[in-house]
């Protein structure tokens, strides 16, 4: 019995253990530097994970339907470059719709490419990265994108206006997350995206379309792009070519850390959003200390693997299991 | 059953030939230079330029024949080619003369075959999916890089070594003849040892394979330690030239020599694949990069023509490997 | 008999897993030149047995004894080179790679510097196929061999060392009538050379037919050893779920109402051709045949997932056509696959999750799924059908097999379908389950529901239809009431020999 306990405490530390290490991490650096869970720096964390937030939302469903999208970075840039030059031309009141009617464009043709024609979606993902980097290039002429007027538009709310002394990226971030999370966990089509990524060929033996779901992801990641693409262009009102690059692989990280399987039917908005909110705090963290910004990536890699691995020795009951 | 293997390997051959012809042709009525596309000189120097990601995707073929994915080459070949260069200013090294240069090398290869162990041993010790660990070294890799040095250039000029690096031997130079030297051993070691013919039983059957008793985990190791080795010698024979490395050179390279190993055919579920296509892949990507310019063709136009060429190519390979009508609709 | 020393002997071997107790004290021998079964129902313990024996597992306690030398085993392939060989009842080859390396996976000969000696690969290779008479050479490779001619490559491998002990887990699951008869020649014949077999099967008529000596597992206990010529099928089944089982053919005739689904001329390109039949509302339709019959492709044009090159389907008497599983389902015809696993369920995914999937768009309140209305489904059929789980959540996954197929039919009844169609209903489900399984698809049909029940299973197709269609490389042979079969009437026309009338 005793052994029992201690077998279901090890199971809950390794099945928990990405929240406890966050909880452990918070506290550390709270200790170090009490600036760090001071009201302003957390509601700033949020704000600066915000767009890398929004777009993780849209990977998870991706990833949940079995899927793999390494195209976001490459196409949030699209959809900075596309707002930004036709902010100028037609208006931002045109330019939003327009930019979300392009990058959605962009997503139903990766949609159609992996759901209709049962692409490859790892391949598919990393030619449309490369292609659309080149559509981007031809749009802008390979230059830095930037609106005139930057003191008279009122394009800047989205990213760095505020309502009621929340940010605007927060207060996006935070209503994106709820309702996907509720399309995800409580709509007939957020459970048909668990049965596709699951079990695509059950699914499809139980009269899911399967073509049409993995589609419709692709489409909300696209959409998340454009929400993800409008805050950048907001927030900097200019941009270079190659601001989301390296994203797509980022994103991934967080939606990994936040439990996600790649290989499909499990994984929930709110674990992708630990995910993100992880990231972001050790970034924070790691510069109140000092740090330079690349510190993160190696204390990120050292989290993701650990993450990943208790993760999977809690599902096979210990930690060292060779792959023979 | 002939003709499907002659169509899976010939394929990509093909495909450089109607890139020859496609870019003489049109570049006779659009080139903006005056030289013929099929020039000699020009074609040498295509081979040069595939040096650097050939070398790596030759590696990344047998990963991906084993089932793998190494996502963390850009990065390897980044602090290899730091290393490289960093090395030769140190106070030591520089006593040594020009007999710095193979230490500098060694210091190089060395660094590429830890950071491969690395990622080799986390996969076999942990059991985590390499997509995932490499995916996490990447980044790792790449924080390394930039705190070596900062966000700073790390630059040395050795002239022995650049002689070295721009010469020529029968007419090929010298990053030429590490890419084909790479692609042979490569090749002999993928169809006539051993090792090569296990890496194709555990992409093929991995539960087979450990079931014969084949230890899959020490094999995966050795490739990646392979592939780290390879990536870094990518940066020694590139930067022995240039002189001069940035914290971001070799990003997105292993997308790259992925799209060149995928372009030559490799399954990627794994136990399937050649080393000689995978060269194919890559002089047929360089040739795209400069047949695009030659007529005329912005550079941004190779990135979406190589990425629509990538999907067209899996699209295709789908096409040939249907069964009609009769097939299962799921 | 007695008095041989057994060429393998296991004592007291125990295994546990965490919270299970999978093997408990097992012990048994096997003699020389013996052909030994080794039952039990799924999860009785005989696959961690075998792994045990095959060096994949460790016991935690008892010994194994190799001509009664103690021995321990760490890998397979040292289990292997003591002369201990296991055939995995899934094909376990590399399809890319030649018969050649295939066979010495693991253990290819080397030249120096780590080269493959090819020579002698393909030289010793091809004197091991010699010995078991195929049609195939070293150098094919395995991906182009049928699934019998694999198999033989699999026992191939069993050759290259001098074996003592060899396992067979299940070898005829995915074989011929004619295939099975090579098989047994090949154990035959390591039999006559003092090889001792321990042969793994729920197919009672091989058991019968080949083996000298039954053991029989249950729970993860040994539960003793029959002599198979001094026992019968009872006997054994009792020992195996501790009561005897019903294995009678099908007498109960109810009544019957129209004709519910009918099918004229329906043919797939290669795979079947000119099928017609038809079922009536309250009646089992049984379609009997070989592997690779077209059996599994009728049922899966019908269910729409595939489309057939001419003939015309007919419900109740109105001309439909389904282009997709969701045609079918709103016509009223559901379908319980073959593979459980692979096409029936989301593994990872619980029990009330699974069992309402289909339906799940009409079971909303609101934009969101309506929890209540799913428990309330999942309850009433988890007491109509005696589906024994903890509770819904349970992931399907760690069900029992028998269980896991009441969930796949669960799912389809609660759609309220016309016609359903159960594909290979006990694979992989053991023998208690089987019955039960059967009795409610008797059930069902008494219920008003026409059912076809695809089967493999000679036994299976007796005991519970009404007709039975018998099929021969993609073509209907012959139609059979349930009085007018006999045995060998099935079997010949499942053969392709035509006897009397062709339909």
């Amino acid at each position: 019995m005793a052994e029992l306990t201690k077998q279901g405490i090890g199971r809950i530390l390794a099945k928990q253990g990405i929240l406890i290490a966050f909880v452990i991490f918070m506290i550390g650096f709270a200790l170090a530097n009490p600036r760090f869970i001071d009201i302003d720096n957390i509601s700033g964390v949020i704000r600066s994970s915000a767009i890398l937030g929004v777009m993780a939302l849209g990977v998870t469903f991706v990833v949940i339907g079995g899927n793999l999208d390494l195209s976001v970075g490459s196409m949030m840039s699209f959809s900075t470059i596309v707002v930004l030059d036709l902010h100028d031309k037609i208006g931002p009141t045109l330019a939003i719709p327009a930019m979300f009617g392009l990058t959605l464009g962009l997503g139903a043709f990766i949609g159609f490419l992996v759901g209709y024609l049962k692409l490859n979606s790892l391949i598919v993902t990393l030619g449309m990265l490369s292609a659309i980097h080149g559509l981007t290039l031809t749009w802008s002429g390979g230059q830095n994108m930037d609106i005139a007027d930057k003191e008279g538009t009122w394009f800047s709310v989205f990213g760095q206006g505020e309502i009621a002394g929340v940010p605007v990226p927060i207060l996006i971030f935070a209503a994106l997350a709820i309702v996907l999370s509720l399309v995800l966990s409580k709509t007939p089509f957020g459970r048909k995206v668990y049965a596709v990524g699951g079990n695509g060929k059950a699914a499809t033996f139980s009269g899911i379309p399967r073509a049409r779901i993995v589609f419709m992801t692709y489409l909300i990641s696209a959409f998340c792009v454009a929400c993800a693409g409008l805050l950048q262009a907001s927030r900097s009102l200019g941009s270079q070519n190659t601001v989301g690059q390296g994203l797509e692989l980022e994103v991934l990280a967080a939606v990994i850390l936040g439990g996600a399987s790649l290989l499909g039917g499990s994984g929930t908005i709110f674990k992708t959003v630990i995910g993100v909110l992880i990231l972001g705090f050790i970034q924070n963290g790691l510069l109140l200390m000092g740090l330079a910004f690349y510190v993160q990536y190696v204390v990120t890699w050292v989290i993701i693997i650990l993450a990943v691995w208790l993760d999977i020795a809690a599902k096979r009951g210990r930690l060292w299991s060779q792959i023979a | 059953m002939n003709k499907d293997i002659l169509l899976k390997q010939g394929a990509i051959w093909a495909f450089i030939v109607v890139e020859l012809v496609f870019f003489s042709v049109a570049g006779s009525y659009l080139s903006v230079s005056d030289s013929a596309f099929m020039d000699f000189d020009n074609m040498l120097l295509l081979l040069k330029q595939s040096a650097p990601i050939g070398i790596i995707a030759v590696g990344m073929t047998i990963i991906m024949i084993n089932g793998n994915i190494d996502l963390s080459v850009g990065a390897t070949y980044a602090l290899s080619a730091i290393v490289l260069l960093d090395s030769m200013t140190w106070p030591f090294m520089q006593d040594l003369g020009d007999w710095a240069i193979p230490f500098a090398w060694m210091f190089a290869l060395t660094t590429g075959i830890v950071l491969g162990a690395i990622n080799g041993l986390i996969v076999w010790k942990t059991g985590v999916d390499a997509f995932i660990v490499t995916l996490g070294s990447m980044l790792g890799y790449r924080g390394l890089v930039f705190m070596y040095n900062g966000e700073q250039p790390t630059s040395h000029l050795n002239w022995t070594l650049v002689d070295f690096a721009e010469a020529q031997f029968l007419g090929l130079h010298t990053a030429t003849w590490f890419l084909l030297g790479a692609t042979l051993l490569l090749w002999l070691l993928m169809t006539r040892t051993v090792h090569g013919r296990n890496a194709y039983a555990i992409g093929n059957n991995r539960e087979a394979a450990v079931n014969a008793g084949i230890r899959v985990g020490p094999h995966f190791l050795w490739n990646f330690m392979l592939i780290g080795f390879l990536a870094s010698l990518s940066a020694v024979v590139f930067y022995s030239e240039s002189g001069s490395v940035n914290p971001n050179d070799g990003m997105l390279y292993e997308l790259w020599a992925i799209t060149a190993v995928v372009l030559g055919g490799t399954k990627l579920t794994g136990g399937y694949g050649s080393i000689i296509s995978t060269l194919g892949g890559v002089i047929a990507i360089q040739l795209l990069r400069k047949g695009l310019g030659h007529i005329g063709a912005d550079t941004e136009t190779v990135n979406l023509v190589i990425g629509l060429i990538l999907i067209a190519v899996l699209f295709l390979d789908r096409q040939l490997n249907r069964k009609g009508k009769e097939e299962l609709k799921t | 008999m007695t008095d041989q020393t057994p060429v393998l002997r296991l004592e007291d071997i125990v295994k546990t897993f965490p919270g299970v107790r999978a093997l408990d004290g097992v012990s048994f021998s096997v003699l020389p030149g013996e052909v030994h079964a080794l039952m039990g129902e799924n999860g009785a313990g005989k696959s961690t047995l075998m792994k045990v024996l095959g060096g994949i597992l460790q016991p935690n306690e008892g010994s194994i004894f190799i001509e009664e030398e103690p021995t321990v085993m760490v890998t397979p392939a040292q289990a292997k080179a003591k002369g201990v060989v296991f055939i995995h009842q899934e094909l376990s080859l590399a399809d890319e790679l030649t018969v050649a390396e295939n066979i010495w996976l693991g253990e290819l000969p080397r030249k120096s510097l780590g080269r493959v000696n090819w020579t002698k690969l393909y030289d010793d290779t091809n004197a091991i196929l010699k010995t078991l008479n195929v049609g195939f050479d070293a150098k094919t490779r395995v991906g182009d061999l049928s699934i019998a001619n694999q198999q033989m490559v699999e026992i191939a491998r069993a050759l290259t060392v001098d074996p003592k002990a060899v396992i067979f887990d299940e070898p005829t699951a995915s074989l011929t009538d004619a295939e099975k008869v090579v098989l047994f020649d090949v154990i035959a014949d390591l039999q006559s050379k003092g090889v001792g077999i321990i042969y793994i099967s729920h197919r009672m008529e091989e058991i019968f037919k080949i083996t000298d000596r039954i053991s029989v597992l249950r729970d993860g206990q040994y539960r003793g050893t029959l002599t198979t010529r001094e026992t019968n099928e009872e006997d054994v089944t009792k020992l195996m779920i501790g009561r005897s089982l019903d294995l009678s053919r099908n007498e109960s005739h109810h009544e019957m109402g129209d004709v519910a689904l009918e099918v004229r001329g329906l043919s797939c390109g290669k795979l079947y051709q000119d099928v017609s039949f038809s079922v009536r509302k309250g009646e089992v339709l049984g379609f009997y045949g070989l592997v690779g019959a077209g059996r599994t492709e009728i049922a899966e044009t019908l269910f729409g997932l595939r489309d057939p090159s001419a003939g015309q389907i007919l419900l109740n008497g109105q001309e439909v056509r389904i282009k997709s599983p969701i045609d079918a389902i709103a016509n009223g015809i559901s379908l319980v696959p073959e593979d459980r696993k692979g096409q029936g369920l989301v593994l990872g995914m619980n029990c009330r999750d699974n069992m309402t999937l289909p339906q799940v768009d009409d079971l909303t309140a609101g934009p969101f799924v309506s929890d209540g209305a799913e428990v309330a489904i999942f309850d009433q059929y988890r007491d109509k059908l005696d589906i024994r789980t903890p509770g819904w959540r349970q992931t399907v996954g760690n069900l029992s097999g028998g269980n896991q197929q009441k969930i796949v039919i669960g799912k389809w009844l609660s759609m309220r379908p016309e016609v359903l169609i159960v594909d290979e209903p006990t694979r992989g489900i053991d023998v208690g389950s089987k019955s039960e399984i059967h009795n409610l698809i008797r059930d069902l049909a008494a219920q008003g529901y026409a059912v076809i029940v695809i089967s493999s299973e000679m036994p299976e197709v007796l005991h519970v239809s009404d007709r039975i269609v018998a099929m021969y490389s993609g073509k209907v042979m012959r139609e059979f009431t349930s009085e007018e079969v006999t045995e060998d009437s099935l079997i010949q026309a499942i053969s392709g020999i035509i006897n009397g009338k062709v339909a």
